[in-house]
């Protein structure tokens, strides 16, 4: 409670939740107010934002709505940003509560790997998973999460090892409690906070990084991502700028959002630690 | 010296981890569809499966997996990377006539987002929750939060399209001819919209740490020593905080050393800059396995080294880590 306080006293924080309540309520009612094939025809194609109040957006150059697909892109970019991050979190938290419980040779080799994940760019990864798997929609939200867990992981192994000592889970070992259980019921629960407001973090990048594949059109092309718009307003770049200008706004107010809520999250929890966020570390 | 063995034995210790990301990414791609000869073939224009056969034999891909993996592993320790599919070159060669407009932008970018970011930084430390910091703070989030290749294309539009400033695209002018000093301004004029680009996001993480490291070590006991013996704001500033404040930053470099460089994939297709990244790009829409390998572990290296300069010049800013351990 008296975190929730705190976080409602943080002006950017509750712009935060305003915005994301925002980007979620466009998400829901996509369907509802552009019910047809987002990527279906809608009329001429290239007219100018607010020229046509049948198409208050503008058309793309293949006369797609460009409203429709902003609609539609808030669906796509929140699902693959919530599905990547659970995954990044999911692998992140194994790995790290493994590595920080047992120490020794298991955290040597666990580390070894995760170090080189991030000594890879996430991005470069990102594309060899690609190139070889394909990119249809399920297979780029997994990539995603497949390069982002490092980071969770290293935070969750620091989590484990302050704690892994402690003199409540020394009373769990006593009990005669199973190395399983002491992980998953004891000390989880307590190093799972941080990582939570991490996830805020990954879930930015996640959104940044379908979008900048989207962009290459390397991304799924039957979805209608925000990514996907950008890239095929290039080609008109010169003139119809506005084909690109108007998904990258809905991108920024996304990213914005959830790193602000991340944020207030984050002083919400550790008042006394007003420091910065986490590291952002993809493009 | 003795940072010197310390940053020596960090990159031995990052030997085992090269290893691992090779491996990994070997047995990754065992699992794309095609190999290199199916490549080869397609190039030619088909052949028979007799063909096909001699040339998996002649480049031993016949072999088990673990086989063509340590062959794999002996090539590239003579820092043979096999040959392109597509430019018909050895991959060593394409990478070596990429790496330097990569290598500019990346410099370019980091010098600009670190300095940048030490600046803006410290003056929204000095000025907390006041109007400099609310501005400098809310610019860093936004920057944070803007997709680069947005910003490189709204750049375009605004600086090369509708005031015609700047070039759009490429690292220089086609057929000018420029020669010496005129040929480095035309390249520097075509780097200046990408740097910028790649520099922003950055420049966002920079300033945010920079800030906060500074506010930390401003409200330390020596610093309220040096304003106790009479030194003025600036001078507690330059010759005391900055270069601990500065610690987190250089951390910060070596960590994001390898997300630039994927940055960089990006901000160069979009200024068509023909550089690693755009290699990178080039790769996967080709298909050209071969290379693109042959990228992710010259980056690998790339970042490998970048850290050890972070660890060399981290002794020399905290004289403390190379005479502690």
């Amino acid at each position: 409670m008296a975190a929730l306080t705190r976080y409602l006293r943080n002006p950017a924080a509750v712009l935060g939740a305003v915005l994301l309540l925002l980007v979620l309520a466009v998400a829901l009612a996509a369907p509802v107010l552009f019910p047809k094939d987002p990527l279906g025809l809608a009329g001429r194609p290239l007219q100018w934002p607010f020229a046509n109040p049948k198409v208050w957006l503008g058309t793309d150059a293949s006369g797609r709505d460009i409203a429709a697909q902003v609609f539609h892109g808030a669906r796509v970019s929140l699902l693959i940003g919530l599905v990547a991050t659970v995954i990044a979190i999911a692998i992140g938290i194994a790995v790290g509560a493994v590595a920080g419980f047992y120490g020794g040779i298991v955290d040597d080799a666990l580390m070894r790997v995760t170090e080189a994940f991030q000594t890879l760019p996430n991005f470069l990864l990102l594309l060899v998973l690609v190139a070889v798997f394909g990119s249809d929609i399920t297979t780029v939200t997994v990539a995603i999460g497949l390069v982002s867990w490092p980071a969770p992981a290293r935070l969750t192994r620091a989590e484990f090892l302050s704690l892994r000592n402690r003199e409540f889970v020394q009373a769990c070992r006593v009990l005669g409690m199973g190395d399983a259980r002491i992980i998953a019921r004891e000390i989880l629960p307590n190093a799972l906070p941080p990582v939570i407001v991490y996830a805020s973090v990954v879930m930015a990048v996640a959104i940044l990084l379908e979008s900048a594949l989207a962009f290459l059109n390397l991304s799924d092309p039957n979805v209608a991502s925000w990514g996907n718009l950008i890239g095929a307003g290039r080609g008109v770049l010169r003139t119809q700028w506005y084909v690109s200008a108007i998904p990258g706004l809905a991108i920024l107010v996304t990213v914005l959002a959830v790193s602000l809520v991340g944020q207030g999250l984050n002083d919400a929890f550790n008042p006394r630690l007003r420091g910065p966020a986490p590291v952002k570390t993809a493009s | 010296m003795t940072i010197l063995l310390l940053a020596l034995r960090r990159l031995a210790a990052s030997l085992p981890t090269l290893l691992v990301i090779l491996a990994g990414l070997f047995l990754l791609l065992q699992l794309a569809p095609g190999d290199t000869v199916d490549a080869l073939m397609a190039q030619m224009g088909g052949g028979d499966p007799a063909t096909a056969e001699e040339l998996r034999r002649y480049y031993g891909l016949d072999l088990p997996a673990a086989a063509q993996l340590a062959r794999y592993l002996w090539r590239l320790v003579q820092l043979d990377l096999g040959q392109s599919a597509i430019y018909g070159k050895p991959v060593a060669t394409v990478i070596a006539e990429r790496l330097p407009v990569t290598l500019m932008l990346m410099g370019a970018s980091l010098s600009l987002a670190f300095l940048g970011g030490i600046v803006l930084g410290v003056l929204a430390a000095r000025r907390i929750g006041q109007w400099p910091d609310t501005l400098i703070s809310t610019l860093g989030l936004m920057f944070y939060a803007t997709p680069s290749f947005w910003f490189g294309l709204m750049g375009i539009v605004l600086f090369a399209i509708h005031l015609g400033w700047l070039p759009a695209g490429g690292i220089e002018e086609v057929g000018a001819g420029h020669t010496g000093l005129a040929r480095i301004l035309d390249i520097a004029r075509h780097l200046v919209l990408p740097t910028l680009t790649l520099a922003l996001v950055f420049l966002a993480t920079y300033l945010r740490i920079m800030r906060a490291s500074m506010l930390e070590v401003m409200s330390l006991d020596y610093v309220r020593t040096a304003r106790a013996k009479g030194l003025g704001e600036t001078g507690v500033i330059v010759h005391h905080a900055l270069r601990n404040a500065l610690l987190p930053m250089v951390t910060l470099v070596g960590l994001q050393a390898g997300t630039m460089l994927g940055g960089s994939v990006v901000v160069e297709s979009v200024f068509a800059l023909p550089g690693l990244g755009r290699l990178a790009y080039e790769s996967v829409v080709q298909r050209d396995l071969n290379t693109l390998l042959g990228i992710v572990f010259v980056s690998a290296l790339l970042v490998i080294t970048v850290n050890f300069v972070v660890d060399l010049i981290y002794g020399r800013l905290d004289p403390r880590i190379a005479a502690g351990r």
